[in-house]
């Protein structure tokens, strides 16, 4: 991978413990459960950046679908990504979790850092960078031979966390913070398939939340929901940002207006314009976006 | 458009006929299985009885005795295959489905497919190379590692295309939750895939639970029980073959209720791979 490396690429504002958080995380460090809220391990001030793109192109075999992006996407604020179907949204979502280079022969160029951490960092172990970029995919995918409490703590499981009572602890509140608790707690022992497809979503929600990331992505994760369960998403994102940076790829652009903080347009892997979701919306300064946004193409 | 009344009624006709036919060649297709269980009940059951289970084989001449040697026999040699078979087999088809390249899964596959089609006897010959020369003997480890080889192929293939059935995104749910591949491959993948694997690995067994040829020279056969895995051990085929080929009436009842038990034995097989996958198909989500 072409990725140009800094001998320093700390930002002055990043905070000295975040290096250390690139580093695998030992089953004791994850054991620990540092809750945001009493923890001071990833203080993250709200005019800090999550994400610093830097020139970031990306491939799929020879075909490039994402020419030279740079943005900067804001911590504990909700960031949309908007665009027409096929313009590099989700490759985009997924260069910054690196569940891009999964694909085969796909490829990047360029940098990104994660709170001041090059992700794609010569020593950097891309499970330890999906611990703290969560995801959440549009179609829910609850795994199918788990209970509900078993899909809410298996990110912890098989990264060695075994004590019962943190176990109990986390799911209690990932589900809790998923707006779920409520609905699942008297049969948490059911399979995590046998909910509705709204509650199925917001397990995988609950689920990502659980390994407690610093990170949510989400791709589309209401698009195959009914509105009342796509407004309950979206209420739970406007409460989630307290805590996390949320980036949420839609084709809805009523939705990206509603629960977004930011909006950043992209066509044809390029992207257009990036704003506040205001004035993207009411007084975007490329044509482009305006016809995309007032529905005259895309 | 109306189509005229005895149009139709001809369409009608043509038609039935049509479905009558397939269906007396479906019923032509598994009349075989009829006949074999039927004649197989006729000249077998009559010599069925609790000694035959119990009891060794009796020598020429004296009437009764079983074949006690050979059930068990064959259990032991399923078992020992299944030691070879069900490990390579299995890590064969996540290989196959979660980690090989494309150019590599080709060669793979085109392999097991042509050894899908050796002749069981050539793997006789083989274990009889491989185990029964160095050993200087016939023996169960030599009829178990014959028996073994050919379920590895069996297993490999249905093994891949039950994990292949795991639709993707639980893979990239549990990628995105940092969890490590091999984790992911046994504690979600492989658990989802689980019904469809045990029954790969159980229609393997039945299909070389009535082997004989791979067992002739490396098993070999024994009239009284085994007491080490390397000496010859009996097997039902071995013994049906031995008896069928005997000059004796006994002999030849008792091959038939040797028959019959076989037949029963793949049977229970097969039946408990219809009671795994009943409902959904083995166990895979749509």
């Amino acid at each position: 991978m072409n990725v140009p490396v800094t001998v320093n690429n700390k930002k002055p504002g990043a905070p000295e413990t975040t290096r250390k958080q690139m580093e695998p995380l030992s089953p004791a460090t994850v054991a620990g459960a540092p809750a945001p809220e009493n923890a001071p391990a990833r203080p993250t001030p709200s005019s800090e950046m999550a994400f610093d793109v830097n020139r970031l192109s990306g491939w799929f075999s020879g075909h490039q679908v994402l020419f030279d992006l740079n943005l900067q996407i804001q911590a504990k604020a909700v960031t949309a990504i908007i665009g027409p179907s096929g313009c590099g949204k989700s490759t985009f979502l997924r260069c910054l979790n690196r569940m891009h280079e999964l694909v085969r022969a796909a490829r990047l160029e360029g940098k990104i850092l994660l709170f001041g951490d090059d992700v794609y960092g010569p020593n950097i172990d891309p499970t330890v960078v999906r611990r703290r970029v969560g995801m959440v995919f549009q179609k829910s995918n609850p795994f199918p031979t788990m209970t509900i409490a078993e899909n809410v703590t298996v990110g912890l499981r098989l990264n060695g966390v075994r004590n019962r009572s943190i176990l109990q602890e986390r799911m209690e509140k990932a589900l809790r913070m998923a707006a779920l608790w409520d609905e699942v707690k008297d049969h948490l022992d059911r399979p995590g398939t046998s909910l509705s497809g709204g509650q199925q979503q917001r397990l995988c929600i609950a689920r990502a939340l659980a390994v407690q990331p610093e990170v949510l992505l989400m791709d589309e994760p209401a698009s195959a929901l009914d509105p009342i369960a796509t407004m309950k998403i979206e209420e739970l994102i406007q409460v989630l940002k307290k805590d996390y940076t949320i980036v949420i790829v839609t084709h809805n652009m009523q939705q990206a207006a509603r629960c977004s903080d930011y909006t950043a347009f992209f066509y044809m892997g390029r992207l257009i314009e990036f704003d506040k979701t205001e004035k993207i919306f009411t007084n975007p300064s490329n044509k482009q976006t305006e016809d995309y946004v007032t529905g005259r193409f895309g | 458009m109306t189509v005229s009344p005895t149009y139709h009624t001809w369409r009608m006709v043509k038609s039935r006929i049509m479905s009558c036919v397939a269906f007396l060649f479906a019923m032509l297709a598994i009349a075989p299985l009829g006949l074999i269980l039927f004649y197989l009940i006729r000249a077998g059951a009559g010599s069925l009885d609790l000694s035959f289970f119990t009891h060794l084989p009796k020598p020429v001449g004296e009437v009764g005795g079983g074949m006690a040697n050979a059930i068990v026999g064959t259990l032991v040699l399923l078992g020992l295959a299944a030691m070879i078979g069900v490990p390579t087999g299995v890590l064969g088809g996540i290989y196959l489905s979660e980690y090989g390249t494309d150019n590599v899964n080709w060669w793979i596959r085109f392999g097991a497919d042509i050894l899908n089609g050796v002749p069981s006897i050539v793997w006789g010959i083989v274990a009889y190379t491989l185990v029964v020369i160095p050993m200087k003997g016939f023996s169960a480890y030599a009829g178990g590692v014959a028996l073994g080889f050919m379920m590895i192929p069996l297993v490999i293939r249905t093994t891949e295309e039950v994990l292949l059935l795991v639709p993707n995104g639980y893979r990239e749910a549990a990628l995105a939750l940092g969890i490590s591949r091999w984790k992911i491959t046994i504690q979600i993948i492989g658990k989802t895939a689980l019904k469809g694997i045990v029954t790969g690995v159980l229609l393997a067994l039945a299909r070389v639970a009535g082997e004989t040829a791979p067992l002739l020279f490396t098993a070999f056969g024994n009239r009284f029980w085994t007491h080490s895995l390397s000496d010859p051990i009996a097997a039902l085929p071995l013994q049906i073959f031995t008896y069928a080929i005997s000059p004796y009436d006994d002999w030849h009842r008792q091959a038939w209720a040797g028959a019959l038990v076989l037949m029963l034995l793949t049977f229970t097989i097969n039946i408990g791979v219809r009671a795994l996958t009943r409902g959904k198909l083995a166990g895979v989500p749509k």
